[in-house]
């Protein structure tokens, strides 16, 4: 961290010079490390007490005492009946895990559980107990949730809407985008200027008129207001995909001509094949867009409970079990799962989508 | 901004007009408008039109289900949008929230991003991954996942301050005046994608200016002010640019959070919280669409000063190619 200078120059370019590994840098790497580590922890720390929570019963999130992670509280049946097991402390210092049979205020009734037919007697308030808990993780609650939300309908709209979407994102922004990256027309830097600036402009501009349009035309309560719209091309994955196209020489566009290919011919025949790291990364883009996407699903789908997709779902499900936080983190992680596990497995066509439309300006 | 309009290999013809053009040129100009034509009939219905509605919807009193006939009723919304005092006290709460959410926003991920790209970073790749993963979660999750971890009984959050030796730690969402940076805290998985923009624009400094930097006898801080921030403010002001125009739009969290009540006390009454209520709960699309355009305006304004600012700060590198 003291030197930029040296840091980026040893990352961003391997020289064929040995690298100076002296004991101070090994202490600023252990050091920068760490620090790191350390962050990272904090940053992950709320899904590490999601798994927690998500695997734990409601009765112990509301129990006093009780541990952060999922665990069960010792009990010992006797006689038909479950007696709670306490860590007892006796005068001599030693602890015993005995089952309590009488509570009382000033003293108790204890059996060793060992040995259940001698009672115990102890002097103190079994209130002032802790009891031994030992890891118990329970699934219960994702069965629950699964159940009461509905999740295999949700999982269902929001995957093919995912879908249908990158049909339609793929498609149109591939187009427009070989439009603007390969033939000469007028206007076309104006025109390609006013579709990055569409970026900028507030939806709350075009989302009153555009919502009262489909109420008109009787869009709303379907799936149309959330389709349509990605067929007509976007902003941001036009200008990724252009922006790969331009990396394409002309060349070869140039020697398909002459082999008598067509411009549609040659965009499928030349350009695709050559883009699919970044068809990869729109594909990824959309779908993470449309697991994420939460506000045109809400007022376009609010009556429709059959038809919302997993975000909405998720939001209503919150508002009805959330006093119940187990079922709510089970269900938050369910929602996110899918998502997650396709980002790493395509971690590196994403990040370098990102750094394109990112920097590249 | 430049690389834009800037097409290296085959620049648009200037001042060719459609007569100048040749019949080839001709055809090439109508086959390009064919490929961009699901991008122009799209701007058209759905940016254009809806632009143009929406300006015509603030001088009438149109409501849905309403079964009032549409009239043109003047300048009556701007007159009541002028004596709402939800309105401007909503819009300060917009910029209020903003303006605690917006360093954040912007100089962490700078930090970030100068950690992840140092020599003595051990397991680089990897931690970023990790970094940026949570950017992709859906934003519904991670509210309730960081809402567990931000509650005041429960969480590991206020456990951690107590351990600290905190006495009273905050109540977080129930609390007025900590309900901001608890929605600061809600949002701060979205960093990861500022964060790799940051990132990337730190490799692309040239090394021998750090090299002239260290001849000079620059320390860290004078390396960091006078090449590397600079170096990089273009992409700054790039995320300056979209997380404002984001943070004034800021409203899904709370939306989410509370039904969009408000709570607690109304603290957490956004614009566009208000501006939704008034076009989807009230289905008052006149009035909703006047609040839009104040929305626009504001924007509109903050924009062109942060542009006119760039002047003074942004760095472009005299020939960006």
């Amino acid at each position: 961290m003291t030197n930029t200078g040296e840091t980026l120059q040893a990352s961003t370019i391997a020289t064929g010079t040995k690298k100076r590994r002296n004991w101070g840098n090994l202490w600023k790497t252990i050091a920068i490390t760490l620090l790191v580590l350390l962050l990272l922890a904090a940053f992950l720390a709320p899904f590490l007490q999601m798994l927690f929570i998500a695997f734990s019963t409601t009765d112990q999130i509301t129990e006093l005492g009780a541990p952060e992670w999922p665990a069960e509280a010792a009990v010992f049946e006797y006689g038909g009946e479950v007696l709670d097991v306490y860590v007892v402390p006796f005068e001599d210092g030693t602890q015993h895990e005995l089952a309590i049979v009488k509570k009382g205020r000033k003293e108790s009734i204890f059996v060793d559980p060992a040995n259940p037919e001698e009672e115990i007697l102890w002097q103190g308030s079994w209130r002032s107990l802790d009891r031994p808990w030992t890891f118990a993780p329970t699934t219960e609650n994702f069965f629950e949730a699964w159940n009461l939300i509905n999740f295999p309908r949700l999982f269902f709209n929001t995957l093919a809407i995912a879908v249908i979407g990158i049909i339609g994102t793929v498609i149109s922004c591939t187009l427009v985008a070989y439009g603007f990256s390969r033939f000469r027309f007028p206007g076309r830097d104006i025109l390609f200027i006013i579709l990055i600036s569409t970026i900028f402009l507030p939806a709350a501009v075009t989302v009153v008129p555009t919502y009262t349009f489909f109420v008109k035309i009787g869009w709303v309560g379907t799936w149309l207001p959330l389709l349509v719209p990605h067929f007509f091309a976007n902003a941001y994955n036009t200008f990724l995909l252009r922006q790969y196209f331009m990396t394409i020489p002309h060349d070869l566009d140039d020697a398909a001509r002459i082999d008598g290919a067509g411009s549609f011919r040659i965009l499928l025949s030349i350009i695709l094949p050559l883009s699919w790291p970044v068809i990869v990364a729109v594909t990824l883009f959309h779908l993470v867009f449309a697991w994420n996407d939460y506000f045109a699903p809400l007022i376009y789908l609010s009556t429709k409970p059959e038809l919302q997709p997993i975000a909405v779902g998720l939001a209503f499900f919150n508002g009805i079990y959330g006093s119940r936080p187990p079922l709510i983190q089970a269900a938050a992680l369910m929602a996110l799962i899918l998502p997650v596990i396709i980002f790493f497995l395509a971690q590196r066509w994403f990040i370098q989508g990102v750094v394109i439309t990112g920097v590249e300006k | 901004m430049e690389a834009i309009t800037e097409f290296q290999s085959r620049p648009e013809k200037k001042g060719a007009g459609w007569r100048g053009m040749s019949r080839m040129a001709r055809r090439e100009a109508l086959t390009g408008y064919l490929y961009i034509s699901p991008w122009l009939i799209g701007f058209l219905i759905f940016t254009l039109i809806p632009v143009i509605a929406s300006v015509v919807f603030t001088f009438t009193n149109i409501r849905l289900g309403s079964g009032e006939a549409v009239n043109f009723v003047g300048l009556e919304n701007y007159r009541t949008l002028f004596r709402d005092t939800q309105v401007w006290e909503s819009l300060l709460i917009t910029i209020k929230f903003g303006l605690i959410a917006l360093p954040v926003g912007m100089i962490l991920p700078i930090i970030l991003a100068l950690l992840m790209n140092s020599a003595y970073l051990y397991g680089k790749y990897f931690m970023r991954v990790l970094f940026y993963f949570p950017y992709i979660i859906p934003f519904v999750a991670a509210i309730f996942i960081w809402g567990a971890i931000i509650n005041p009984e429960t969480g590991w959050l206020n456990m951690a301050l107590e351990g600290l030796g905190v006495k009273n730690p905050p109540n977080w969402l129930n609390d007025p005046t900590w309900v901001y940076p608890a929605l600061v805290i809600l949002g701060l998985w979205g960093i990861g994608n500022a964060m790799l923009i940051n990132m990337a624009a730190l490799q692309g400094v040239p090394t021998e200016l750090y090299d002239a930097a260290k001849v000079d006898g620059a320390g860290f801080w004078r390396t960091l002010f006078n090449v590397t921030l600079p170096l990089i403010s273009p992409v700054i002001f790039y995320n300056l640019l979209l997380t404002v125009v984001g943070l004034f739009q800021y409203f899904l969290v709370p939306l989410v959070l509370n039904s969009g009540t408000g709570a607690p006390g109304g603290a957490t009454m956004f614009y566009n919280l208000y501006l939704y209520k008034t076009f989807f709960t009230y289905q008052n699309m006149a009035y909703g669409a006047t609040m839009g355009w104040l929305l626009f305006l504001v924007i509109l304004v903050v924009t062109i000063f942060m542009f006119w600012s760039a002047k003074y700060w942004v760095y472009y590198a005299g020939d960006s190619s």
